[in-house]
């Protein structure tokens, strides 16, 4: 007991006495790492079908976004939040849903505000309303509703030595037209146009096989599903992310998409084209399932589900947006806290009514 | 370990699955541990009153003899746990750190320790005389409550019970003893159920034991005859399954009313270690003079069952089964609700059910670093009463305590620990609600 001096022989605390488990009980940093570690291939895929454009792009986006993080850090002298990840999901999951030629500037001030507006202004980490990434995706659809539909294809000959000629547009001008350069490059017929876009405006269908891939045109990270269901599955296995948000989105996005089609199959899409096309699978997979923007009781998660994959599914089809997931994820987002208040599950030895009453 | 620890096990629907570390401890037989120069016996150590002590300075006592008597309807009586001579009656360091009286007794090494007491016919007693005789003999509660047993059991006939449940879980990791007392005083176990049956008017017992210890089970169902009321039921497995208001609803699915008593919906709990003490010391006429703890913990050098006489200090104990020099926390009880010792000269006690020794590693794996909450939700998923943990966090830190308990049943709260230790963003939720509820309590004062 004597050879102890600068340390007492024992430490008291209060219960429990247990350390967690990491296995059992991973950290919010080892969370954050393994999101981004499932969001690298989808990144990876996305340079390799669009070239050095779209590396560009998401380094740009991720600067600006950890600039963004460290510099409100500071203002609000919060200690640095710069390694638990949180700011470099936002920043692939933003870049990921913007066109391949998307201007660099413009990305960095997306990235900028959706730290900024999306994060930092409702306290940081843990504080948000809104998925971040979709904050700032939402401002640049109003900011630059030009260049954010400007569609090139995938997989241009030339891709990784030459870059969209739109990319590298000087701050603060109009970024040219890509239609001549498309016109070019491109294998024959590409008109630019999503397959959400062919099908809507155009009532033409992408073959299933083509969207599963991702060979298609799009943004950067919405066109492979199956690159994305497969980093999606990743985390749920390891129980990082609540499997219930993906299956809810995705099976009620296509029961209701598969109600119109059985009422009008020349009209509307068919349920395989639904889930596969546009940013469905990303929303679902990695922008909903957002834990700090969702409900968090058992039953308000399904809530939350359903109601994006309908609203999705409604917005495409009655909207004049094809790109309905990302307002049917806001919406969602600000619904949640609404939601889990109604969906507070019966605590232990209270009666149903009576704690409604309570709530009230 | 490799890839099945890569991915985390199910949890389960309420409550965790925390590694239980009872391997070292559930396959060795009970031992006796020797005495102690000095014994300490606290005299509040129940819930309720505190004894009152009826021997003398320098008095000599035998083993059993009693020493205090019972200091009101709730308080039991407390007896001698060594022959030997009564040094002092004074102030003591008692496991919290707080200081509490204690009848200290020098142990008379050279007698022969046989514990005093008549065997008595307890066939033709009544109700009344059956609840004396066990507040008498000391009995509370040895799952670490310590609350007193005559008053428990003590079902009044305007509100009868039909079932009579008896707890035999042991959901704290570490914890071994009440499993051992099922193996090795089974007997005694299913007198002291009978008693608790008689007593209580209850129709049925159920004995409920964690599926992870089929030993038990099976040496208890071979020991009920077929037409007996006690039936024994595997249930599953998780932390705290052990916990009273838990239990009550894997077994029977009620639930005890937020504030009440689990007697308004017709049952009564028990722990299998303290029928295990009635049916075998009342029998005997004996008191309550020591009782079987689990002594483990990766600091420990011979882990296992002992029995220890009450006010055996802890740092005696540990010096008999040898411990490391990195020892850098003890626990007594379980490592998920037990207390943290602040003090090798407290007294193991009647509720000390555990001596937990941890040690640097043990600590340290990680300490983790404090995030806000990212609203993740894995409390709300622990929380085996369904509580919010989650509003409750955000609403401590803001130090709204008194909407905490009016919106969000702080007050159901047991104190399980269950949401602060799946929090990945290392917020001390059920610290923040023991202040909680502490600065309730002061402001109603
Ligand atoms: S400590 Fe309280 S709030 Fe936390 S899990 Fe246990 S009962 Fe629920
Ligand atoms: S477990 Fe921790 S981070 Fe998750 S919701 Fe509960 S308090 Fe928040």
């Amino acid at each position: 007991m004597s050879q102890s001096h600068k340390k007492p022989l024992i430490e008291l605390r209060s219960s429990p006495h247990l350390r967690p488990q990491l296995r059992q009980t991973p950290s919010v940093d080892s969370i954050m790492r393994n999101v981004v570690l499932a969001l690298l291939p989808i990144c990876a895929f996305a340079v390799y079908r669009f070239g050095i454009s779209a590396l560009a792009l998401i380094l740009t986006v991720l600067a600006a976004c950890l600039l963004t993080e460290a510099l409100f850090n500071k203002l609000g002298k919060r200690p640095g939040s710069l390694n638990d990840y949180s700011a470099v999901i936002t920043a692939l999951l933003l870049a990921l849903t913007l066109p391949p030629g998307f201007p660099l500037w413009m990305g960095a001030v997306a990235g900028f505000i959706a730290i900024a507006l999306g994060k930092a202004m409702f306290g940081g980490l843990g504080y948000n309303l809104f998925n971040p990434a979709l904050v700032g995706r939402a401002f640049a659809q109003a900011a630059f509703p030009g260049a954010i539909t400007s569609w090139t294809p995938a997989g241009v000959e030339g891709r990784f030595v030459e870059f969209i000629p739109s990319t590298l547009t000087l701050p603060f001008t109009k970024p040219p037209e890509v239609a001549d350069w498309v016109n070019q490059v491109a294998v024959d017929g590409f008109s630019g146009a999503t397959p959400l876009a062919l099908q809507k405006f155009a009532g033409e269908m992408t073959a299933a096989g083509e969207l599963f891939t991702g060979m298609v045109a799009g943004s950067l990270g919405e066109t492979s599903a199956l690159l994305i269901l497969l980093c999606g599955l990743y985390l749920i296995a390891r129980r990082m992310m609540d499997w219930r948000i993906p299956v809810g989105i995705l099976g009620s996005a296509a029961l209701v998409g598969g109600l119109f089609y059985l009422i009008d199959p020349t009209q509307y899409p068919d349920p395989i084209f639904i889930l596969f096309s546009g940013g469905l699978m990303l929303g679902a997979m990695f922008m909903a399932s957002d834990m700090v923007a969702s409900p968090v009781t058992p039953l308000g998660v399904w809530v939350y589900a359903i109601l994006i994959g309908v609203l999705t599914v409604m917005i495409r089809l009655f909207a004049g947006l094809p790109e309905g997931v990302m307002y049917a994820i806001l919406l969602g987002n600000a619904a949640a806290p609404l939601i889990e208040q109604l969906t507070q599950p019966r605590a232990y030895g209270h009666k149903r009514s009576k704690q409604r009453k309570e709530q009230a | 370990m490799g890839l099945l620890s890569w991915f985390r096990p199910a949890a389960p629907r309420h409550g965790i699955h925390a590694d239980d570390h009872k391997a070292d401890t559930c396959g060795l037989a009970i031992r006796r541990l020797p005495f102690a120069p000095r014994l300490i016996v606290p005299l509040a150590q129940h819930v309720g009153a505190p004894s009152r002590p009826i021997v003398r300075i320098g008095q000599e006592v035998l083993r059993g003899e009693c020493i205090a008597e019972a200091g009101g309807h709730v308080s039991v009586a407390q007896h001698a746990p060594a022959s030997g001579t009564v040094e002092a009656i004074e102030l003591r360091q008692m496991a919290r750190g707080d200081v509490g009286q204690a009848i200290v007794i020098r142990v008379n090494q050279a007698d022969s320790q046989q514990a005093i007491g008549l065997p008595q016919d307890l066939a033709g007693l009544s109700r009344e005389e059956l609840l004396a005789l066990i507040q008498q003999s000391g009995m509370v509660g040895l799952g670490g409550a310590a609350f007193p047993t005559h008053v428990k059991l003590d079902i009044k006939p305007e509100t009868p019970i039909d079932t009579l449940l008896v707890n035999g879980c042991e959901c704290e990791p570490y914890l071994t003893c009440d499993h051992r007392v099922m193996l090795e005083y089974s007997e005694h176990l299913l007198q002291g159920i009978d008693l608790a049956l008689r007593i209580t008017g209850a129709g049925k017992a159920i004995i409920g034991i964690e599926d992870n210890k089929p030993d038990a089970i099976a040496k208890l169902q071979g020991l009920i005859p077929a037409a007996s009321p006690i039936q024994v039921r595997a249930v599953p497995s998780f932390y705290p399954q052990g916990a009273e208001k838990v239990l009550l609803r894997t077994l029977l699915g009620r639930e005890v009313p937020s504030g009440g008593l689990m007697s308004q919906v017709g049952a009564t709990m028990q722990n299998v270690g303290t029928l295990a003490a009635i049916g075998r010391l009342l029998p005997r006429g004996e008191s309550l003079i020591e009782r079987v703890v689990t002594v483990a913990g990766p600091g420990v050098e011979r882990p296992g069952n002992y029995i220890i006489p009450i006010g055996t200090p802890v740092g005696f104990v540990l010096e008999q089964v040898g411990f490391h020099g990195k020892t850098t926390e003890l626990v007594l009880g379980g490592p998920m609700m037990g207390q943290s010792l602040a003090n090798l000269e407290a007294p193991i006690g009647k509720g000390s059910s555990g001596l937990l020794v941890m040690d640097e590693a043990a600590i340290q794996q990680e300490q983790r670093k404090s995030y806000p909450c990212i609203k993740c939700g894995e409390c709300v998923r622990a929380c085996p009463l369904h509580l919010n943990p989650k509003e409750l966090g955000l609403l401590a830190a803001k130090r709204e305590y008194a909407l905490m308990a009016e919106r969000f049943h702080l007050n159901d709260c047991f104190e399980c620990g269950c949401c602060t230790l799946v929090c990945p963003s290392a917020i001390p939720l059920v610290q923040h609600f023991r202040i909680a509820k502490a600065v309730n309590r002061e402001r109603a004062a």
